[in-house]
């Protein structure tokens, strides 16, 4: 049985059919009416996505489903692939009529590979009913969907690394402008959606963008999937309404008393107990839905060790702050918790964060001392309480 | 699964970044294309897609790099050019950022000073080496940023052991990882410029390194030992293999006769490492000084570049009598084989072309066989006792010298290929102010040179010396009478292949030296010679592959080949930096130092007459021509065991 009561609800076939009745324009117009933004993390409204790739002119045009699912604390797209792929075809099929590509693709990760036979017979029974293929439902309109493996690596979700492989290259984001929308998958416009942005662009058009927007906050329209782990009693994937605060979350997750949550996964903020009143909506604390609860037995330095220790994995090694930025985050952690680490010395590294963020290429290094600077903030007293002397670096 | 992967196996970088990818919007009604913006205050109006680093130095404005090099397509990761756009929540890299709109753009600003010096410091905290024992001193990228941003201190350490060994297995490049920033531009030199491919970037963040295919050495993999990752390299990762110190021990063995032959293009390119313009041949100044440091004779690469012409020159001819008077096969077109590094290439990736590649040695190697046996004989020298060292923009001449069938003197025709960067440093060491010397001359018997063997250095110029000969001894006129000041420009130029058509009217009767060999010239009459010149292994590759098509350059009869752009000038031994307007005034270098020979055609060298007559004897392509000066090559294949 899903966990995800509203995608349950929805009735395949009815989205999709309403789309091919409209001009494109309208149907880029509803899903922007809808204020429906990107669920993959960044936040991006999909409308506008959508318009930029419909406005670019290309022989050819692509919709990509991001199905990589790397950031540490996520799962939801997996249970919406698993309990719903429809809705997600669906959506994908919407984006193709929208921006007018004839070719999806689905980038699987690699650890999903279990989930394919689902996913491929899914398509099959999609084309045998003429929702896919040749003139689907009888119109002029055209569209198939493939998938694409990947092979593991957190940078692959990034989405111009996602199209480097999709095009047989070492998964590297790349120079960023000229964006995919305009330069995507063998420099066509492309169009990269998570998982769960799809399925909720095949809701918006079943039942229109003012059912969607009736819940959430003006900026943060509609339910978001929450992926929730850690300190918990009850972990799992979960439907709640942007604009939830931390705590209304925690109650119903059989959270409370954490001392911290971690919101949008590793690369995400760690926000302690003293700001749990803060909405979980885009303009507060953004989440691509990753909930990871801490709770008041859990040493944050371990914590954040670990989150650090991913990330000087995962960095791809293009750019210079991020490739060796990570490796000085975590040695710092190391010395903290060796006692080794000086008041100055900590200082230096909370800089060095800050120019990680700004001066790193892509997402990933911009966003790994996201973890580092917030713990640093809200957690120094206990942790410099640990200082053995000064001893420099 | 059905993607299209690597369509292109050369296109390793998306074409997004080769171009920047920006296409214009179809009608960019309110600025015709441009676009202007504001640096630091200051507006300028640039063509859409200018990248901000581009509009910046238009405007005499610094912005320091990296990874970033005029030859090579952009790859935006060392992070150094960050600049702050009005706007844009994250700092972006100038040289990677095209400009399509009106932006504001702050090139110094605390954020920006803060990024740039905190990469600087981790590119040093990653950076085993210590400068004043390092080749690139006061020539190193890394060195300079850490000037320019003030560094006095080590904020996140240095490491005080090496973490990688030195790879040394080449004859050509030796690798120092302990010093290599990833900047890629080596990658993308041997991959994108040179399309070789035979490094690249393995394992993900700070294991990420720069590896040979399998993890191999780089003398068993397929580097043709071009060099020009070297040329392109911010730092000293990567350097030429050092003959310096065992040519300096000849030099001060008494029982040694040490010569050196100079090639013109480091000759044109020398001055650069003495601070002075690039563009300023220094050959005559050079010659003196070498004298000084202590080199006994000083021989010209052009007396044997004529020699070159004369035995690849009839070669041609003979191919084309086996093909139109006797109607045999041959292998056509014939391929130049003086660049190592094209040999080499061939020899990887097309070894089904062998036949095709002239037997001919490369003017080097061909020196120093002559020197080992003619020289020697003629001023009763013991040839154990000699010491050839060659100076060289290559470092491909450096494996070339050390290939085993490189012996037919009976010793090792070459002894030690020298860089022009291993020269200066030699005559730095040896304290001579190169640019002041005096100018002297070449020494006997190989003093007269021709402005043909010049022209060698630069792309198309062995074409032109091959064709100023060939034309004169097959028709019996002038070539001045065909090309102003016997200057065939069509084969001179930078673009990558080059392709000329020149008809044969009227032959004349067949001169002496070559009546050997060929009965009259009726058979070439009304023949129209084709002929295409390629510089850079990429456009070699672009050739090759139209060869192998069936497409126009298979219909050619000769085709020179470089394995460096540009040629010679261009080489992997020559000063750094490297880029086209200083290919370009090294090329005019040499353009201008052929125009001022008075001979200038390879046959009407008298040395080389009377090497023909003394020694030779039996003419162009005799027999012992051919023991000495030709040789053969070796199938090798792209996969080596
Ligand atoms: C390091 C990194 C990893 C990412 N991984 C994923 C991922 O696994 N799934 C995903 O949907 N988006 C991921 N993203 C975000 C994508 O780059 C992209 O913004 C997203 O797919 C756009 O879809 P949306 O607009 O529907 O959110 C990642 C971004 C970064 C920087
Ligand atoms: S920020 Fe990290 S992951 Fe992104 S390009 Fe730079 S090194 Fe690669
Ligand atoms: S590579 Fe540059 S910075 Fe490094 S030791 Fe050599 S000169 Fe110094
Ligand atoms: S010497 Fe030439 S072939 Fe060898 S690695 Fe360098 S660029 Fe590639
Ligand atoms: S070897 Fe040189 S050119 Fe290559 S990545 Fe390292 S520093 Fe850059
Ligand atoms: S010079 Fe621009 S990123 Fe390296």
């Amino acid at each position: 049985m899903s966990q995800l009561p509203t995608f349950t609800s929805m009735k395949a076939e009815d989205g999709l059919r309403k789309a091919l009745g409209m001009p494109r324009p309208d149907l880029i117009a509803e899903i922007s009416a809808s204020g429906l933004k990107g669920r993959g993390g960044a936040g991006f409204p999909t409308g506008v996505k959508w318009n930029f790739a419909a406005a670019a002119k290309a022989d050819r045009k692509y919709v990509v489903c991001n199905a990589d699912e790397g950031e540490p604390g996520t799962f939801k797209d997996r249970v919406i692939l698993q309990d719903h792929a429809d809705l997600v075809f669906e959506g994908m099929t919407i984006a193709g009529k929208a921006i007018g590509a004839k070719e999806g693709i689905l980038f699987l990760r690699g650890e999903y590979t279990y989930l394919k036979t689902h996913l491929e017979e899914a398509l099959a029974r999609r084309r045998e009913a003429k929702l896919l293929g040749k003139e689907i439902l009888g119109q002029d309109f055209n569209f198939d969907i493939r998938i694409f493996m990947g092979s593991g690596a957190y940078i692959c979700g990034e989405e111009t690394a996602l199209i480097e492989c999709l095009e047989g290259f070492r998964g590297e984001p790349r120079n960023r402008p000229p964006f995919p929308v305009n330069t995507g998958f063998l420099d066509r416009p492309t169009v990269v959606n998570n998982v769960e942005t799809l399925a909720w662009a095949a809701c918006i058009l079943q039942k229109g963008s003012d059912w969607f927007k009736s819940v959430g906050t003006e900026k943060s329209t509609g339910i978001k999937i929450f992926s929730v782990s850690g300190d918990c009693a009850k972990p799992g994937v979960y439907e709640f309404p942007l604009g939830i605060t931390v705590k209304d979350l925690l109650q119903q997750v059989g959270g409370a008393g954490a001392q911290a949550v971690q919101m949008g996964g590793a690369s995400g903020l760690c926000v302690p107990a003293s700001e749990f009143g803060r909405q979980i909506a885009f303009e507060d604390i953004p989440t691509g839905g990753s909930v990871i609860v801490f709770g008041p037995q859990r040493d944050m330095l371990d914590v954040l060790h670990n989150f650090l220790e991913f990330f000087v994995d995962e960095s791809c090694g293009q750019c210079t702050p991020c490739r060796l930025g990570n490796r000085k985050l975590l040695e710092g952690v190391e010395m903290l918790k060796a006692g080794a680490c000086s008041m100055a010395y900590l200082q230096e590294l909370c800089a060095l964060g800050e120019s990680m963020q700004l001066a790193s290429k892509c997402g990933l290094g911009q966003s790994s001392p996201n973890a580092f600077l917030s713990v640093m903030k809200h957690f120094r007293a206990e942790f410099m309480g640990r200082t053995h002397g000064f001893v420099n670096a | 699964m059905s993607t299209p992967a690597l369509q292109d196996p050369a296109r390793r970088t998306p074409a997004s970044q080769h171009s920047l990818g920006i296409k214009p919007p179809p009608a960019p009604e309110a600025i015709g294309g441009q676009v202007t913006l504001s640096i630091d205050g200051q507006e300028i109006k640039v063509p859409l897609g200018t990248t901000i680093l581009e509009a910046a130095t238009k405007m005499g404005i610094h912005i320091p790099t990296l990874c970033h090099h005029p030859d090579l397509c952009v790859a935006g990761v060392c992070r150094v050019c960050s600049v702050e756009v009005e706007g844009m929540r994250t700092l972006q890299a100038a040289c990677a950022f095209p400009v399509t709109a009106p932006i504001k753009v702050k090139t110094h600003t605390q954020k920006v000073r803060t990024a740039r010096r905190h990469i600087v410091d981790l590119l040093l905290s990653d950076h085993y080496g210590e400068c004043y024992a390092c080749r690139r001193n006061n020539n190193c990228e890394l060195q300079s940023l850490a000037r320019e941003h003030g560094v006095d201190f080590f904020r996140f350490g240095h490491p005080v052991k090496p973490a990688h060994e030195i790879d040394g297995s080449s004859y050509s490049v030796v690798r120092d990882l302990n010093k290599c920033v990833l900047c890629r531009r080596c990658v993308r030199t041997c991959i994108d410029l040179q399309e070789v491919g035979t490094i690249e970037v393995v394992g993900r963040s700070d294991r990420s390194h720069i590896k040979p295919f399998l993890d191999k050495p780089l003398g068993e993999v397929v580097c043709i030992n071009c060099g020009q990752c070297i040329n392109r390299c911010p730092t000293g990762a990567l350097h030429a293999q050092d003959y310096t110190d065992e040519v300096w021990a000849a030099i001060d063995n008494p029982a040694k006769h040490v010569v050196i032959q100079t090639a013109p293009s480091p000759r044109a390119a020398i001055g650069e490492c003495f601070g002075l313009p690039a563009g300023q041949a220094l050959t005559f100044e050079l010659n003196t000084a070498l004298r000084r440091a202590g080199f006994d004779r000083v021989f010209d690469t052009n007396f044997s570049a004529d020699l070159t012409i004369m035995e690849e020159g009839t070669e041609l001819l003979l191919r084309l009598k086996k093909a139109l008077l006797l109607r045999e096969p041959a292998a056509f077109p014939q391929f130049t084989s003086c660049s190592p590094g094209w040999v080499k290439f061939l020899e990887h990736f097309y070894p089904e072309y062998i036949p095709n590649l002239s037997t001919a040695k490369s003017p080097q190697q061909m020196f120093g066989a002559v020197i080992k046996t003619y020289y020697a004989e003629k001023h009763g020298i013991d040839p154990k006792d000699i010491v050839t060292v060659a100076l060289m923009p290559c470092s491909a001449k450096k494996f070339e010298c050390n290939r085993p069938e490189m012996d037919s003197s009976g010793f090792k025709d070459v002894d030690y290929g020298l860089t022009t960067r291993e020269l200066a440093k030699m005559i730095h060491e040896a304290g001579i102010d190169l640019p002041r010397m005096p100018k002297s001359d070449f020494d006997a018997p190989f003093g007269t040179a021709t402005g043909s063997g010049v022209i060698f250095g630069a792309t198309g110029g062995v074409m032109e010396a091959a064709l100023r000969t060939v034309i004169e001894l097959v028709t019996g006129k002038k070539v001045e009478d065909l090309f102003e000041h016997a200057d065939i420009k069509p084969v001179r130029g930078f673009e990558g292949v080059r392709y000329v058509e020149l008809p044969i009217t009227e032959v004349g009767p067949v001169p002496e030296i070559l009546a050997h060999l060929f009965p009259h010239w009726a058979f070439l009459k009304g023949q129209t010679l084709k002929l295409a010149v390629a510089h850079g292994t990429a456009n070699a590759k672009k050739v090759m592959e139209d060869i192998k098509r069936g497409g126009p350059m298979s219909k050619c009869h000769f085709i020179e080949f470089m394995g460096c752009p540009g040629g010679c000038i261009g080489g992997g031994g020559q000063p750094i930096p490297t880029s086209p307007e200083i290919r370009e005034a090294r090329a005019r270098a040499i353009y201008a130092e052929d125009s001022a020979y008075a001979v200038r055609k390879s046959h009407e060298n008298p040395d080389i007459g009377r090497i023909y007559q003394e020694f030779l004897k039996e003419g162009p392509c005799g027999h012992r021509s051919h023991e000495l000066l030709h040789t053969h090559y070796t199938v090798r294949g792209k996969y080596i065991e």
